[in-house]
């Protein structure tokens, strides 16, 4: 048994470069039940992070007491972390669960039934529509429901209602890797696959705290680094986190200028010719673009904006420019700041200028922050058409007026669908009057939380979900949703791979399936194709799927292949066709991109403003099948530093926690590990503000202000971190405020429109002396700072958070 | 020669434009997007004036009076509030934008005509930043309209 509290990511098993990674079967059961105990195990895949780790739960009584990982599966190879091992089944049997849903009387939540509270939806929706139209709804739903549930929710929006107010909370996470993707390639998926990692020389992790993030994809790297070959790897992140503790080259960049960063990178890389300029003249246009826009970044121009040594910048250029095959991989640290989508189609460009794309150990791994927020955007239940289709391209909404069996005006696309923050700002207005949220939490998650509780409060609101939430609790009718383990469908990860996830145990109460909520509402609404049937006459997940297939024919996320039969087992990648009858391992191997006319995702912006570019100026470029240099001249983010806020403020995650806490805070081993909101604060910062480890210190931004202890850390100076994790759903009435959102800035990347949690400015004073120290985990990137750890007791697990591992021998071949 | 006239006339509307933009801006605030791109946009036109200082020394204008009122565009100096004014502050800049847009191209053809090589590159650096800002404008508005039209109260 390992304590894969503190072991994080558990037993080394080393291997070299192109070898296969060893398998390693981890597995948790509750205390007192043995394998022998378990009645079945069932297939299904970890739904706590993008990483979509395959596994089978095991069932005792009609129960879930237990996980262990999928040995064969392409994506994890046995492994699960932390998250996965104690709170995917735990997060899920507890006594808060909904279980009847609840409607809004007089100012309270009182139980009611299914027919009353749908009643009530249908009422309002109709009468909503009879005022005023479609435009009056508006829906927020989530990165972590079904394939099945999304397609379900895009139909009832696009054909049913008729509304572009759609949006998923995967706008917070994920927006900038779709429109990354589709600036550069054309359209959404992902280029790379995880044996790129198997393969590379070396990696480079762009705002990307994998180790915490993906704790096992981090243990794929990790079983890289302590092989024979280890690969170089470059880190860029302003905290001193696990991958920066193994970097080669670590550039710990003040937070908002990556753009600033990535000029100097891609600069140096032309510079020295480290480029293939036949590459270049085949398989792309537009680099004179590029050109332009770094020209002003020399090495010490990025040392002087970035807060990094030159030598540093021309170091990981070289190891970019040199190495044979380096894999990329992006995230928050680079999503959710500023100038979000060029910095991130700056990775892109890096690996255009030498061609390293679609080539084993040559990827670029854009990755996504929720487990299912792929679908979200493959579906059309956020700003995106289903199957990567382009709302200005009329052929592509023809398609979809044709399989919807709707008139092709019905279907919103005069513009792209409304994002998330406008969304949330035309219900402030008034102008949207029914919000339905699902399976998300926005009175945490959202940046600037007074403002949003406001909104949702005054809002006639819908909300679905496990447990009542502090969004549910502002709402007009909650409806009890079953989860993971409780349903069957189907939803893909990072890598484009798909897993099937069985129902292992009834729903508790009367919870039901988000799908089943969807249908029931569009059946209650009546809504219906041309031709009067059903617009929605799917009777399971297994219909929706069958009709999802067919919305994908042709199109690059192709599904036609991937028959719930072929999942039976493990998960097969997308496109999945007659040409590729077992999947795809890796996108663009021939080079070859989306980008012609017909079948681009999107005609594409102007990276700094966000001004679309349109057909006509779109078809002057004839990209295809090329792909595009983008960019954007670098700009300081809208709010640094001043006299009165003289510190920049970032957010982000820990290796325990996902979103915000509703299934992980209810884990025992993981609660306990990080069990309250902390502030990083480095240690000449500290000695400057009088700080010590464990005072209670107010955090003052000009939006509002939380009170939490302090961790000494090895941030970098001048920024301090909190996590985004802790809302208010398990404290006290009255306490005091702790979300890390409180203190963030509602501003958004003008492409992507994802939301910039990254940079803020604030101040921060002492309130209290420490009474012990916080309660920040010490074996992340929230470890007390180098030489400061004296009396701080590590994290551990205990008996609560023991798991077994079995290192597999691998087979003769 | 008249190119003074046109010369000052688009250092005229930028200065315009400019101010225009950090009105609404400020009238604005409450839509971040449109709050913080206009202030980019407002330094892309101070920018642009910078750039256009050293052909305006070389071309000065003799009379000031020479600068037709009829092509002068006033700017904005207030803003009007809810989702359709919103709406119609947008469409004002887009008017003023498109008047310092067609400035430009009619300039690049006087640089042409006269070979004035270090016109002809002012003009280059700073015309498709004022058509980007009038893409901008344009996807703002097509974004805003129904909604401004037809839902809001
Ligand atoms: S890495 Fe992600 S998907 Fe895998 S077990 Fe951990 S939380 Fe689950």
């Amino acid at each position: 048994m390992t304590d894969r509290i503190a072991q994080i990511w558990g037993t080394r098993t080393p291997y070299a470069q192109g070898a296969r990674w060893p398998a390693r079967v981890d597995q948790a059961l509750a205390e007192g039940v043995g394998e022998d105990d378990v009645d079945a195990w069932v297939q299904s895949a970890c739904l706590l992070c993008s990483n979509g780790c395959a596994c089978d739960i095991a069932v005792k009584d009609g129960a879930m007491v237990g996980i262990r990982g999928r040995a064969d599966d392409t994506v994890n190879h046995g492994r699960l972390g932390p998250k996965g091992l104690f709170a995917s089944w735990q997060g899920m049997s507890n006594k808060d669960r909904l279980t009847t849903p609840l409607i809004r009387e007089n100012g309270v939540l009182v139980e009611t039934s299914w027919d009353t509270a749908m009643g009530r939806i249908v009422e309002r929706s109709r009468q909503l529509l009879e005022e005023t139209g479609p435009l009056s709804h508006g829906f927020h739903t989530s990165g972590q429901l079904f394939l099945e549930e999304y397609y379900a929710l895009g139909v009832i929006g696009k054909a049913g209602l008729g509304t572009p107010h759609m949006d998923g909370n995967t706008r917070l996470c994920t927006a900038t890797a779709a429109a990354a993707l589709k600036e550069s390639f054309g359209s959404d998926g992902q280029p790379g696959t995880y044996e790129d990692i198997d393969d590379c020389d070396a990696m480079f992790l762009f705002g990307h705290n994998m180790a915490e993030t993906q704790t096992v994809l981090w243990s794929r790297v990790l079983d890289r680094i302590e092989g024979p070959d280890r690969p170089l790897l470059v880190c860029v992140d302003p905290r001193e986190t696990e991958v920066a503790r193994h970097a080669d080259v670590h550039l710990a960049i003040r937070p908002g200028t990556n753009l600033a960063l990535m000029h100097g990178l891609v600069r140096e890389v032309l510079e020295h010719g480290w480029i293939d300029d036949s590459f270049i003249a085949e398989h792309t246009i537009r680099l004179e673009d590029v050109r332009a826009a770094v020209e002003p970044w020399t090495p010490e121009a990025v040392a002087e904006t970035c807060g990094v040594p030159a030598a540093d910048v021309r170091r990981a250029a070289e190891i970019f420019g040199t190495a044979d095959r380096v894999l990329s991989t992006v995230l928050q640290g680079f999503y959710q700041s500023w100038q979000a989508t060029a910095a991130s189609c700056a990775v892109n460009n890096l690996h255009l200028l030498r061609g390293l794309i679609g080539k084993p150990g040559c990827g670029v791994l854009q990755m996504n922050g929720q487990p299912t927020a792929q679908n979200t955007r493959e579906c059309g239940a956020d700003g995106d058409l289903p199957g990567f289709r382009n709302w200005e391209n009329p052929e592509h909404i023809r398609q979809l007026a044709e399989l919807w069996g709707v008139d092709e005006l019905k279907i919103p696309h005069w513009a792209p669908p409304t994002h998330a923050m406008q969304v949330f700002r035309y219900a402030e207005q008034g102008s949207i009057r029914l919000l339905w949220v699902s399976g998300t939490n926005p009175a945490v998650s959202m940046p600037e939380l007074p403002r949003i509780r406001k909104i949702l409060a005054d809002t006639f609101l819908v909300v679905q979900d496990l447990y009542l939430t502090e969004t549910a609790a502002l709402a007009d009718v909650v409806l009890p949703a079953a989860g993971w383990g409780e349903k069957t469908g189907t939803f893909t990860n990072i890598n484009r791979t798909v897993h099937l996830s069985r129902q292992a145990v009834e729903p508790p109460g009367q919870a039901r399936s988000d799908l089943d909520i969807f249908l029931d509402y569009a059946r209650r609404m009546d809504f219906r194709r041309n031709d009067g049937s059903p617009l929605l006459d799917w009777s399971g997940p297994e219909d929706a799927y069958a009709a999802w297939q067919e919305c994908t024919r042709g199109r690059l996320c192709d599904y036609t292949g991937i028959s719930w039969t072929k999942l039976e087992g493990n998960g097969v990648q997308w496109p999945c066709n007659d040409k590729a009858p077992e999947g795809t391992e890796r996108l663009y191997t021939d080079a070859v991109f989306p980008t012609d006319l017909d079948r681009c995702e999107t005609y594409g912006h102007d990276l700094l403003t966000g001004a679309t570019v349109g057909p006509t100026p779109y078809k002057a470029m004839a990209p295809q099948g090329r792909a595009i240099f983008k960019t954007a001249p670098y700009s300081p983010p809208p709010e640094e530093p001043s006299e009165d806020f003289p510190l920049r403020f970032t957010t982000g995650r820990t290796a325990y926690h996902f979103h915000t806490r509703t299934k992980t805070g209810r884990s025992r081993p993981l609660n306990d590990a990080a069990p309250g909101a902390w502030v990083e604060v480095s240690p000449a910062d500290a000695r400057a503000h009088g700080i010590s480890e464990g005072d209670l210190v107010d955090v003052t931004s000009a939006r509002g202000r939380i009170q939490v202890p302090v961790r000494v850390s090895d941030i970098a100076e001048g920024t301090v971190f909190a996590p985004f994790h802790y809302g208010y759903w398990d404290q006290p009435d009255g306490a005091e405020p702790r979300a890390a959102n409180e203190l963030t800035l509602t501003e958004w990347d003008p492409v992507s429109k994802q939301p910039i949690y990254k940079n803020a400015a604030v101040r921060i004073g002492r309130v209290a002396a420490s009474t012990g120290p916080s309660p920040a985990p010490t074996t992340t990137a929230s470890r007390p700072a180098r030489g400061t750890g004296a009396g701080i007791e590590p994290t551990t697990g205990g008996p609560a958070g023991q798991a077994s591992e079995t290192v597999l021998e691998p087979e003769e071949s | 020669m008249k190119l003074p006239v046109y010369l000052a006339l688009i250092e005229r509307s930028e200065e315009t434009l400019a101010a225009s933009y950090r009105v609404v801006s400020e009238g604005h605030a409450a839509e971040p997007d449109v709050h913080f791109l206009l202030q980019t946009l407002a330094s892309q036109c101070d920018k642009h004036r910078r750039i256009l200082a050293p052909v305006l020394e070389r071309h000065q204008l003799s009379d000031e009076s020479d600068v037709p009122e009829s092509l002068h565009h006033e700017g904005l100096s207030s803003t009007r509030s809810g989702p359709l004014g919103l709406l119609r502050d947008l469409q004002d800049l887009y008017l003023a934008a498109s008047l310092v847009d067609i400035t430009w191209t009619m300039l690049l053809q006087a640089g042409q005509g006269l070979a004035d090589r270090d016109l002809i590159e002012a003009v280059q650096q700073c015309d498709g930043e004022t058509s980007t800002q009038l893409g901008w404008l344009r996807t703002r508005m097509k974004q805003a309209a129904p909604q401004a039209l037809i839902a809001a109260g």
